[in-house]
């Protein structure tokens, strides 16, 4: 199947979702995490009944303003809060169990000083570097050629856009917060996207080997081969992934999500976006030789 | 029957899998109203003894606990010595977490940028907030002197301090059935005493903690047996603190709290059966998808598959590896990718197998397939490798949660090499031979 004269339309698609992914953080930003901003984050579920809003309002009579409330189910509320000392938690909860009149057991309780945020920014900022720089080498080393390299880890800054763009518009319209696991989803999905990419390119190298012939025709030769199994790969991954979401409880729900839109992305990005820069920077190349 | 043969080599993997499989269940397993037992591992050879037992160690995000990071303020330390006053710090949060008695704490310290923390892990805790305040406070004990007259008074510190205590015990006041903390003194500290009882009879003694005085009692005498008791308006609760604190010495620092997260044991626990039964759920589903896309070669990936499970748990439990909540995700996550090797070669083989004899093709179909599966794999590994960070590289995350994720994703990836190559071509190789005419 000729994948590759379509070219044109893949970019298409990928600048309309990463488009609507930097409109998203353009507009809105992200919303960040107590990880990042520093606050506190509290768990609670209460022994008897008591609405948000009453929640709410024995905490700010205390003097801490509730930047945000969500019920959780079960009877637990997820409170956020700007860092608290230790006394403000005692009172928090003494007021809360005094309001609600039963007993109230703190699921989770996180708080995160200022100095945190800036840290974990630089930290991760390391870590990509890191990881993007050891596939970059990897991948030039294993197909002797820049290209091949510098195209694989383009196509997964590709699949890093849309997740962050993607979660840009997940924040604003469904509360998803940037916190440390989704750092940690960000750096996996460097490698899901690699992996399949890898193993197109792998295609190629062993047709031009055997084969010959230009990298346009082996490109097409080398997706077609491999289309398959790429999909019924994330399918299996995507299976683990769903269920997670579905049944994995609050704490991981996000996380997953994370890895779900990055699985997808990575998916797309090997025969769609890796391959056909490749086959564009060759195209260019011979351009500029002939001319 | 040789012993490298396909047909052995499947049978000893089926009896590692069957040890791997007794390994990975839980403790206590209900079947049919009988209440059956794990045993674990107790072998004596002579004087050699191995005894392990083979439970789940679970992190503090499914046990429950508090994880603290406290910030040692080091400013007025030269900076050459700072290095060492923090780990002065460590060790005395150390002795005063285990003297408080909370079970396999862990107390490390961490540098990013001139900022030195200390990290404190405090497995099953419930209530931290004793335990912040006993590691948080300074317990900088002193005794001063009264100077002066009238209206002139005031204090004048001694060289008499909590580095001259041998002991600290919490007792009883006699007449007022108060808590109070009795103190043993050095040798030197005992003698340092005595002289200051000796210039100061008739006169108040105040006892200072952290720059606030706890109380001054009035020297009646001279004391000489080297030791004394501070009786402040305590609760037994502050007796017991101040106790473990004078006996675990005082920080070298002051430090303060600029992290903490506490997840509570129900919690946990829910996250944990969540969890599994999202495992549960997924599994069925790829197990599914395996037969329905590939037939009987599916059946046989599904064979690997579930090897690769109870492999990974027995490993888990064998290392171990502590399970954090990411940690379970990893594992789930290397349950979706530990098939794809075994796509890879079904996929190839499907493209040889018009071409040659059977057997013929599904080797070929494992060498070719071979080259992919290691480059993409040393990729993910590359980013487990970045994300677990085992030399302790300061300029990378160091987050207990995070680490998990990383090694049980790096150990999915190892065990699904073994299980997609070893156990699939194996298994298959039988199966193949068993179907010639």
């Amino acid at each position: 199947m000729n994948w590759m004269k379509y070219r044109i339309l893949y970019f298409a698609i990928s600048a309309t979702v990463i488009g609507a992914g930097i409109f998203g953080l353009v507009r809105w930003g992200l919303t960040f995490g107590v990880d990042f901003t520093g606050g506190a984050s509290l768990e609670y579920k209460f022994e008897k009944s008591i609405s948000t809003e009453a929640v709410q309002g024995k905490i700010e009579d205390k003097g801490v303003e509730v930047t945000s409330i969500q019920d959780i189910s079960g009877g637990a509320y997820l409170i956020k809060l700007r860092s608290i000392s230790q006394e403000e938690r005692q009172g928090i909860k003494g007021v809360l169990e005094e309001a609600s009149g039963g007993a109230v057991e703190e699921l989770r309780f996180e708080n995160v000083g200022p100095s945190i945020g800036p840290e974990l920014i630089k930290k991760t900022f390391y870590a990509l570097a890191i990881a993007a720089g050891g596939i970059l080498i990897w991948v030039s080393l294993q197909f002797k050629s820049l290209k091949f390299g510098v195209s694989a880890v383009l196509a997964t800054l590709h699949d890093s856009l849309v997740l962050i763009g993607g979660f840009a518009l997940l924040g604003h319209f469904f509360g998803a917060e940037i916190d440390f696991l989704f750092v940690t989803a960000a750096l996996t999905i460097l490698s899901f996207s690699v992996h399949d990419t890898i193993v197109v390119y792998d295609r190629i190298r062993e047709s031009q080997r055997r084969l010959g012939g230009n990298i346009f025709e082996l490109s097409n030769k080398a997706i077609t081969e491999t289309m398959v199994r790429s999909l019924n790969n994330s399918f299996t991954i995507i299976f683990m992934l769903v269920a997670l979401v579905l049944l994995g409880g609050t704490t991981i729900k996000w996380f997953a999500i994370a890895l779900l839109i990055g699985t997808i992305s990575g998916t797309y990005s090997s025969p769609f976006v890796a391959v056909p820069l490749l086959v564009t920077w060759e195209e260019i190349q011979k351009r500029l030789k002939r001319s | 029957m040789r012993f490298s043969s396909p047909l052995t080599k499947i049978i000893l993997i089926f009896i590692l899998a069957a040890f791997a499989g007794i390994i990975s269940l839980p403790k206590n397993i209900s079947f049919f109203g009988k209440n059956l037992v794990r045993p674990d591992l107790n072998l004596k050879l002579g004087s050699f003894s191995l005894e392990r037992n083979f439970d789940l160690i679970l992190g503090l995000d499914l046990a429950g606990g508090s994880h603290l990071v406290f910030e040692a303020d080091t400013t007025n330390v030269p900076e050459q010595r700072r290095e060492n006053s923090v780990s002065g710090v460590r060790d005395v949060i150390e002795r005063r977490v285990n003297l408080f008695g909370i079970g396999e704490p862990s107390v490390q310290t961490a540098s990013f940028e001139g900022k030195q923390r200390i990290i404190v892990e405090l497995p099953g805790i419930k209530d931290p907030k004793d335990a912040i305040e006993l590691i948080g406070k300074t317990a900088q004990l002193s005794f001063a002197e009264v100077v002066g007259e009238g209206e002139e008074q005031s204090l004048a510190p001694t060289d008499l301090t909590g580095a001259d205590l041998s002991k600290a015990d919490v007792t009883f006041d006699q007449t007022t059935g108060k808590p109070v903390v009795a103190i043993e003194f050095t040798d030197e500290g005992g003698k340092k005493f005595t002289a200051l009882t000796e210039k100061n009879v008739g006169k108040p003694l105040p006892i200072i903690l952290d720059d606030q005085l706890v109380s001054a009692p009035i020297v009646q005498e001279v004391i000489t047996g080297g030791s004394a008791v501070i009786s402040g308006e305590f609760t037994l609760e502050e007796a017991k603190n101040l106790a473990i604190q004078l006996n675990a010495g005082a920080l070298p620092v002051p430090i303060s709290l600029v992290e903490e997260r506490t997840v509570g044991a129900t919690l946990g626990a829910e996250s944990v059966s969540k969890s599994v039964r999202a495992g549960l759920v997924g599994l069925l589903m790829v197990l599914a998808f395996m037969v329905l896309a590939y037939g009987g070669l599916g059946l046989v990936a599904d064979v690997g598959l579930i090897i690769f499970g109870v492999l990974t748990l027995a490993l888990y439990k064998l290392l171990p590896v502590t399970l954090t909540l990411p940690g379970i995700a990893g594992f789930l996550l290397s349950v979706g990718m530990a098939v794809d090797s075994n796509i890879l070669i079904f996929e190839r083989f499907k493209e040889e197998r018009g071409k040659r004899p059977l057997a013929d093709a599904l080797e070929i179909s494992f060498g070719r397939a071979w080259d992919s599966i290691r480059d993409a794999n040393i990729s993910t590994l590359l980013t487990a490798f970045v994300l677990a960070n085992p030399f302790d590289w300061q300029f990378l995350h160091t987050s207990g949660p995070v680490r998990g994720f990383a090694l049980t994703l790096a150990l999915g990836i190892a065990i699904s090499l073994f299980t997609g190559i070893v156990v699939s071509r194996n298994l298959l190789r039988v199966f193949v031979k068993e179907k010639k005419p």
